[in-house]
Formats: C-alpha cells, sequence, structure tokens
C-alpha cells in the first residue's frame, strides 16, 4: 500500500491517472503514452525504485471490459516496503508499450515474459526474444483466444523409435 | 552328465546375461516433478532400490540402461529427453512413472506432452500421482522379468526389430548424432517376415 506523500505527489504531477484503492492496495490507471513518465517519476522523485513485476491481463471476453490488455507494474520502495500498482492499457493490432529497461535493468526478463506469454511489443527493449517458449513457437498462449490444449504444438515432435537407436 | 563337478551349473548364454542384465540395472533418473521426490525416496534407505540391484544412479546417459521418466515433460523438454535416450547404450529400457509421464494426467495443456510413450519407446508404465516407491519397486521387478524373457546375448532382438537393416547415417535433426538410416538392402516385406522366427516378438513399443 502507497502512502499518503505518494499518491499527492502522484496526483499533482499526473492529474489524468485515476488512482483507486482496493483492500488497502493502491493502484493508479494511466494512459499508455506517460506510463513511462509515471514509472520514471516514482522512482526518481518519490523514491519507488524496485520493479518488483510486470504482467498483463487480456480482457477479452471480459464484461464491461474497453480495451483488451492490462498491463501491470508494481513498484515497491526498498526501505519503507510502500507498494504502487500502475496500471496501463494497450489494444489490438500491435499492442506496444515503452520499455523500461532504461530505468531497471530488472525489467529485461519480465518484459521478455510479457511478450512471450502475451505479444506486447516494448519499443526500445535491447533483447525482445521468447524467454520461457521454444523459440519457433508462434503463438502467444497467455492469450485468451489461444485454445488451452494449443494448436498441435504439444504433437509436432519427431518420435523417435526403438530402431532409431 | 555324472561326472560334472560339483559347484557347475549348465545354463542357456542368454539367460545367464539377462540374469545380469535384470539385477545390475542403473537407472537414468530423469526427474522434472514431484515423482522425482518419489523416486529419490525409492533410492533411499527406507525403500532401498538397492535391493534390486538399481542402486546405482547415474547423471550420465552413458552409463546408464534404464530410464526413469519421473514427472511431466514439456515439448520443449522433449528433443532434451529424446537425445538422453539416444545417448543411452543398448540395451536400455524405459519405466515412465506417474501419471503425467504417462498421460500428460491433469495438464491437459498447450505445453505439457501428453505421455511421453507418443515420442520415446516406453517398457513399463506405472501409474500414481505420485507412485508410492513401492509401485516403482513393482515395476523395476516387472521389467526384470521382461528382461529375462527377451533379451539375448547377442543383441538379436534388438538388430530384429531393425528390419531390415539399415546404415548408419547422421542424424538429420542433429549433425551431431549416429541414428540408423535407410536400408541397407533392398528387400520386399515378404521376405523381411520369413527372417524372424516364427512366434517372435516385434512389438517393442
Amino acid at each position: 500500500m502507497a502512502s499518503p506523500e505518494t499518491l499527492q505527489k502522484l496526483k499533482e504531477r499526473f492529474p489524468e491517472a485515476e488512482i483507486s484503492e482496493f483492500r488497502g492496495q493502491h493502484r493508479a490507471v494511466v494512459p499508455a503514452g506517460i506510463v513511462h513518465d509515471v514509472l520514471k517519476f516514482l522512482k526518481e522523485e518519490v523514491g519507488l525504485a524496485l520493479i518488483i513485476d510486470i504482467t498483463c491481463v487480456d480482457y477479452l471476453y471480459y464484461p464491461n471490459a474497453r480495451d483488451r490488455f492490462g498491463v501491470v507494474y508494481i513498484v515497491g520502495h526498498p526501505e519503507t516496503a510502500e507498494r504502487m500498482i500502475i496500471k496501463t492499457f494497450v489494444n489490438d493490432p500491435a499492442p506496444t508499450l515503452p520499455t523500461v529497461t532504461d530505468l531497471w535493468e530488472g525489467a529485461n526478463w519480465l518484459e521478455r515474459e510479457v511478450w512471450d506469454m502475451f505479444g506486447i511489443r516494448f519499443e526500445g527493449h535491447p533483447d525482445l526474444r521468447r524467454i520461457l517458449l521454444p523459440e519457433d513457437f508462434q503463438d502467444h498462449p497467455l492469450r485468451k483466444d489461444y485454445p488451452l490444449q494449443g494448436r498441435g504444438e504439444r504433437h509436432n515432435i519427431p518420435v523417435v523409435t526403438r530402431d532409431l537407436g | 552328465m555324472t561326472d560334472l563337478p560339483d559347484n557347475v551349473v549348465i545354463t542357456r548364454l542368454d539367460a545367464l546375461v539377462n540374469w545380469c542384465r535384470k539385477n545390475s540395472l542403473w537407472p537414468m533418473p530423469f526427474a522434472t516433478a514431484c515423482c522425482g521426490i518419489e523416486l529419490m525416496a525409492t533410492g533411499a534407505s527406507r525403500h532401498d532400490i538397492a535391493r534390486f540391484g538399481a542402486e546405482v544412479f547415474r547423471f550420465s546417459p552413458r552409463q546408464c540402461d534404464l530410464m526413469i521418466v519421473a514427472g511431466r515433460v514439456v515439448m520443449k523438454m522433449m528433443p532434451v529427453l529424446q537425445r538422453i535416450w539416444l545417448q543411452m547404450h543398448e540395451p536400455k529400457w524405459c519405466i515412465s512413472m506417474g501419471a503425467c509421464a504417462s498421460t500428460g494426467g491433469v495438464f491437459d495443456t498447450y505445453a505439457v506432452v501428453q505421455g511421453i510413450d507418443r515420442f520415446i519407446p516406453v517398457d513399463v508404465y506405472v501409474p500414481g500421482c505420485p507412485p508410492r516407491p513401492e509401485q516403482l519397486l513393482q515395476a523395476i521387478i516387472d521389467l526384470q522379468e521382461k528382461i529375462q524373457r527377451e533379451g539375448t546375448a547377442s543383441g538379436r532382438e534388438a538388430f530384429r526389430r531393425r528390419q531390415p537393416p539399415r546404415a548408419l547415417v547422421e542424424d538429420p535433426r542433429n549433425p551431431r548424432l549416429v541414428v540408423a538410416g535407410p536400408p541397407l538392402f533392398a528387400s520386399s516385406g515378404d521376405e523381411a517376415a520369413s527372417d524372424r522366427p516364427a512366434g517372435s516378438e516385434t512389438s517393442a513399443t
């Protein structure tokens, strides 16, 4: 949860951020265009200097959803354990966000995972490759329109029989 | 036969070799999930896989003749598993331990292989999630029976599977592996069938 000072500073600097609270957790929904500025401000001027996670939600088929992908940044304060969730929305086709690897080196793999699983491109990322799935995988499997059992990837492997040995 | 000295037993060479093989299985533990914990328990003192001569777990496939696949295998891991299997020397056997290795288990998802027997040969399946160590020991006992029943000292049965005989070539998928290539001699299917002795087992997975 974020301290009142943090929320106040964020409100003054970025009036377009929609700040809400749920069960003690504070989140700010910001437009995709300023998400990098917001994170830079939080890191450098508020002290939320720790990137805890970058993840994504696919709101396809979600009732009353206006946007498809919600990208979630969780930042923390290394000394006070204060936490804040920054959320932004991107849409098809070619959902793209600016990278935050210039702020946190540790965001490198987190953004690669979001790219791998959801297909969100991060502009300016130094090495945006798949991180978990095989390099020749074609889809982004955590998207809601990807079938749970895949599109045959798990069967598309050469068979080794006894007479090959 | 009356002049046979004491302490001399006559048997078939194949039976003797099989008896040696079945009582000194060296497992390759391919443990990817919770079944691996039961596999370790099987090797530990309470269940003591050494009673069956299979306590020498080796992490190099070159030294093993029994692969125990314990846990789910994802499609990214399958080429690794196949490569390890191909690196093991004949004669070699494979135990598919647990529901995940045998069928994919509850993980009916895009990434998890729905049974390793789709892609590598399996001799014994062990049910359970995870199986008790006793079940794995039973699988080893069953495998020992199979080894005693089927093997030959010269490996004829392994050769027989390979009808017709094939040249050794580089694996097209991996040039560092040498695998069986195209048939050496042109022969019709009938000839290949007549080469087999009547009643021999040719359905090795």
